[in-house]
């Protein structure tokens, strides 16, 4: 286990610890049947093309979850998620897969973060922090907000 | 100008919907995302952590699973009128897009929850985009325990072309 991280610990424009991701054709069927969301823009490609993304798009809830994954492995188990939200800009496409397991080598996506504010809200520790996904390109597809309650050295 | 048949839905309140939280969802969610936080899988770690038990990621308790209709029949949700009302009015994009989310989390979910929850469509507003217009639909969410505890609400904006 990664070491508890304290309020203390932390300043603005602190980099959450960076995650990387790579999102697969195996990864979407997977988050499909996990979630239950079964919208074929998902799986489908005409029908994809038809609803004007070209080809599957990777699940925006399963983007969300990358950026929570971000921040309760930034928070560690004694952290809590107090407030949390992120837009999807800009469509991502899945790898394809070369074996059962394995994607085709491609892109990776990285999800990213930095403290934007430190504060105290009545007994909570409070940090605020941009978040973002960056596509292989560097381009922000997914930006949000995140405040997580850190345990303090008091 | 929104039609009326889409307008007078603004405010419709979905009815409302219970599920319980167990462990083999929760493990199959995390897996999905690739999230190996021991807080979900591990029960010995789970145990000795503060929650005492194995928990649920934060956001799991929106999955679609949870507002399927429970006997397989068609769904007839406020969500699937307002789709049916969107399409009369040119709405005929095949999907609507998922466009972002906000969430306030007040405690934890944790496997043997039952979760009670409702949604509400809050806003519909029409613009004009590059590829023709669009309706920008918002959902609130709210999620309660089985001890009548608010655990979560969820903000959710979906656009309809």
């Amino acid at each position: 286990m990664a070491k508890q991280l304290y309020w203390e610990d932390v300043e603005v424009d602190s980099e959450v610890t960076p995650l990387a991701k790579v999102a697969s054709s195996q990864m979407l069927v997977k988050w499909a049947g996990a979630s239950g969301d079964f919208n074929p823009l998902h799986y489908d490609e005409p029908f994809a093309a038809a609803s004007g993304v070209q080809k599957p798009v990777v699940h925006g809830a399963l983007k969300r979850q990358w950026l929570i994954q971000l921040m309760t492995d930034w928070m560690g188990d004694e952290g809590a998620l107090k407030r949390f939200s992120c837009q999807y800009r800009g469509f991502d496409y899945p790898r394809l897969m070369k074996t059962m397991a394995e994607p085709h080598e491609g892109d990776t996506w990285w999800c990213k973060g930095k403290v934007t504010k430190k504060y105290v809200e009545g007994d909570e520790h409070c940090v605020d922090c941009d978040i973002r996904i960056e596509n292989a390109k560097g381009e922000v597809t997914t930006p949000g907000t995140a405040t997580v309650v850190l345990p303090s050295r008091g | 100008m929104l039609p009326e048949e889409v307008s007078k839905l603004i405010g419709r309140a979905g009815d409302v919907q219970v599920f319980q939280v167990e462990k083999e969802p929760i493990r199959r969610f995390a897996d999905a995302v690739g999230d190996p936080n021991p807080l979900y899988w591990d029960e010995e770690h789970a145990k000795s952590s503060r929650y005492g038990s194995i928990i649920a990621p934060p956001g799991f308790v929106s999955s679609p699973w949870f507002s399927r209709p429970k006997s397989g029949a068609p769904a007839s949700s406020a969500r699937e009128e307002l789709r049916q009302a969107l399409q009369k009015a040119g709405y005929t994009n095949p999907a609507a897009v998922d466009a972002g989310i906000e969430y306030e989390f007040f405690c934890p979910v944790r496997a043997g929850d039952t979760i009670a929850f409702t949604s509400a469509i809050k806003e519909i507003v029409e613009r004009e985009g590059k590829t023709g217009k669009m309706a920008f639909i918002i959902t609130e969410t709210r999620y309660t325990n089985q001890n009548g505890d608010l655990v979560a609400t969820a903000r959710g904006t979906s656009i309809q072309r």
